[in-house]
């Protein structure tokens, strides 16, 4: 793991450009954008051309899903979206990285993650759409629910993985680790420094894979710290470090070494996925108001999908007809995730009234008998 | 039967809940070693480890969402808040967090999370060691709200809060902490009362006053003086026969119990240590009246902190109900 060696307290290169792989603090890289292979000393990674081209049919397909969600809201299906548009590499990379059993506590943003753990896309539009909260289960998927407030899923995942080393869980490979999702934005947050003060005292097996998007809502990075975020672990006793978040091998590697390192019992890292969010920070967001178009033309050039495909072709890992035949799948995928939002029933109105307790309480009983005969009586009064 | 302290009986009860469930943690500050500010877990280290009794970083969020994390792995960790006014760092992850996450998840998760708040006024403390914040939580759907007034209780209703699948605030009242009962640490908690039935602490029937946590005593010694005032106007509660509920349970609110009482006796006082504006009392006052309405010979009163902050100790006498100003609402109850 890399540990940025002295203290840098003045205002940190926060562009892509000055982050050079070669340079200290610089990305941890294995594709550029340009999609040419780097090699990294502590990264070495050995995939074949069949896990690479399924890796970019994932960043294929969560894109045109997302896609799809943005056009749904545009059309009143959905209430809200919030776009992970330039954040797939991230996604896909660390959520393929995870074993089976590792435990994923996600933020709202996490639609690539989800894919990975096998729930199905049309549950990620229930919350959205104001049919559920999160239509998924999470301990069957090993990913929590979605987490709205800003970083409180940090704790939540700190005390799980406390709970793993209860369960003397830690063993390696066969062993858990946990990972925890959240923004640039979050680390302003009490509870992502009170998670890092707990996995670091208890030597949690925590990964904290910190998305930095560049952007708060309106918020440049600037407004939340004046270091690089991946420096901040060292104030707190862990690694730290900073990849290219647009790199899925990257990303893929990074992650892969953190988690083991955590199932190892070697503790906590903080993962800083250097990225940028293409799209509106939700649906209701107007970025013009905020940012320059150029920003997003520079970040255009370092899209996450194009350079694996430009690495699969220059290659020849991969043939025209895969290209066409995961266009071909993602339309398919985009036309079900339609059907399927547009068709999804709402749930009935006495709905409201479960699982508030194990057991229904007195009072919500009362109430539900009482909203039940209001609306019956409109029936009565029909007939 | 044992005679024990509120203190010791939360201790005893505390133990007892660890010894039949090995999933069954303490989290909070100072809990090891020092066994708590008020020893309420002390020894309890010593005997289960560190690993079931966790001394935590000093940061109330971190205890309560490192506590969900713990729960979502299969533990039922109990949290100690040192001190009411410590809680409201920790309210984000009680309110949205950990009330909620049953209702999100459609039943799929249960959180059995205890969390302790030692509450009240009373000790000559400093500010933020002597409040009241039980109705934040009791208007939290999901969460259930409980408040001991004895040791008897003490002893069973942590172990019933330990067991319960839903997450459960458990008020203690910190200046009853040295109060002695006796209390069958044998049987104790199998035959108590479930967590959310109220209990008669005192048989009446004039009027009933319903109390928890610290003012139970209060109460209990403003209805003896009322019978001791004897009958006819002059004397202190002019000699009414005063009922007194233990509500025990803040939410849910056992209003069959209640209602059972206010019916026979038609007159009802709530005294609690919180602002009277907007507290727990309001609550019980609509519902009393809606419920018992054919049967009130007068309104339900309330009584209570006034609304104001906490006021420095030197004047806590005047803001916390007393057995007069509990007296004076009983009697005024007669004068409709």
């Amino acid at each position: 793991m890399t540990v940025e060696p002295g203290g840098a307290t003045t205002a940190a290169p926060h562009t892509y450009e000055a982050l050079q792989p070669d340079q200290p603090g610089g990305l941890v890289q294995l594709l550029t954008p340009e999609g040419e292979r780097m090699e990294h000393p502590d990264y070495p990674l050995d995939l074949t051309a069949a896990a690479i081209r399924d890796m970019y049919r994932d960043l294929v397909l969560v894109r045109r899903i997302d896609t799809e969600a943005i056009s749904l809201q545009r059309q009143g299906e959905l209430g809200i979206w919030a776009s992970l548009l330039g954040q797939e590499a991230a996604q896909i990379g660390s959520g393929r990285a995870l074993n089976p059993d590792d435990m994923v506590f996600p933020t709202y943003r996490e639609h690539g993650v989800a894919w990975c753990r096998g729930i199905d896309p049309v549950k990620l539009l229930e919350l959205y759409r104001g049919v559920s909260h999160g239509g998924w289960d999470p301990k069957e998927h090993k990913f929590h629910l979605y987490t709205i407030v800003i970083g409180s899923q940090t704790l939540h995942a700190t005390g799980y993985a406390m709970g793993i080393q209860r369960d003397g869980a830690l063993d390696g490979d066969r062993g858990e680790a946990v990972i925890v999702y959240f923004g640039d934005g979050a680390t302003s947050q009490g509870d992502v420094n009170e998670a890092f003060v707990w996995a670091s005292v208890f030597n949690a097996p925590v990964v904290f894979f910190c998305q930095n998007n560049q952007w708060a809502i309106s918020e440049p990075l600037e407004k939340q710290s004046r270091i690089p975020l991946y420096q901040r672990a060292r104030g707190f006793g862990f690694p730290g470090l900073r990849v290219d978040g647009n790199d899925v091998l990257a990303c893929y590697a990074v992650t892969k070494k953190a988690l083991q390192a955590a199932r190892e019992g070697q503790g906590p890292t903080l993962i800083e996925a250097f990225t940028y969010r293409m799209g509106a920070h939700t649906t209701t967001d107007d970025p013009t108001r905020y940012r320059l178009a150029s920003e997003l033309e520079v970040w255009k050039l370092k899209d996450p999908i194009e350079r694996v495909r430009a690495y699969l072709v220059r290659t020849g890992q991969a043939e025209p007809e895969f290209f066409a035949a995961v266009d071909a799948e993602a339309v398919q995928v985009g036309a079900r995730v339609r059907e399927a939002c547009r068709t999804m029933a709402d749930p009935p109105p006495l709905s409201i009234f479960e699982n508030v307790y194990a057991e229904p309480t007195a009072i919500l009983r009362e109430e539900r008998e009482q909203y039940a005969a209001y609306l019956d009586s409109f029936e009565e009064a029909g007939r | 039967m044992t005679t024990l302290t509120l203190s010791k009986a939360l201790n005893a009860g505390l133990r007892k809940a660890m010894e039949n469930d090995p999933k069954v943690l303490i989290m909070g500050e100072d809990v090891g070693k020092l066994g708590g500010v008020f020893r309420v877990t002390d020894g309890l280290q010593k005997d289960f480890g560190e690993d079931r009794v966790i001394d935590t970083p000093l940061a109330e969020s971190g205890i309560v969402g490192t506590a969900i994390g713990l729960a979502l792995r299969g533990y039922r960790p109990v949290c100690e808040i040192q001190f009411d006014g410590f809680v409201y760092p920790a309210v984000d992850q009680i309110v949205s967090q950990l009330a909620k996450m049953r209702y999100r998840s459609r039943g799929a998760i249960s959180l059995p999370v205890t969390i302790r708040i030692p509450c009240g006024g009373g000790i000559g403390a400093v500010e933020h060691h002597s409040e009241s914040p039980e109705v934040l939580f009791a208007h939290t759907a999901g969460l259930r709200v409980v408040a001991c007034a004895d040791a008897a209780d003490a002893f069973a209703m942590i172990q019933h809060s330990i067991s319960c699948d839903d997450p459960v605030i458990f008020f203690e009242p910190k200046r009853r902490y040295w109060d002695k009962a006796e209390v069958d640490t044998v049987s104790g908690a199998a035959n108590a009362l479930p967590l959310d039935r109220a209990k008669v602490a005192l048989d009446g029937t004039d009027v009933t006053l319903l109390a928890y946590g610290p003012l139970v005593r209060t109460c209990l010694e403003s209805a003896l003086a009322a019978r001791q005032g004897g009958p006819g106007p002059g004397g202190p509660g002019n000699g009414h026969s005063i009922e007194v509920i233990d509500l025990r349970s803040l939410s849910p609110l056992d209003m069959e119990t209640i209602t059972a009482s206010v019916r026979r006796t038609g007159r009802c006082v709530v005294a609690h240590e919180a602002p009277v504006y907007a507290g727990l009392g309001a609550e019980i006052a609509a519902r009393v009246t809606e419920q018992c309405f054919y049967h009130l010979e007068a309104p339900v009163l309330r009584v209570g902190g006034f609304a104001t902050p906490y006021p420095p100790s030197r004047l806590e006498e005047h803001y916390l109900p007393d057995l007069d100003r509990i007296l004076d609402a009983v009697d005024r109850t007669f004068g409709y």
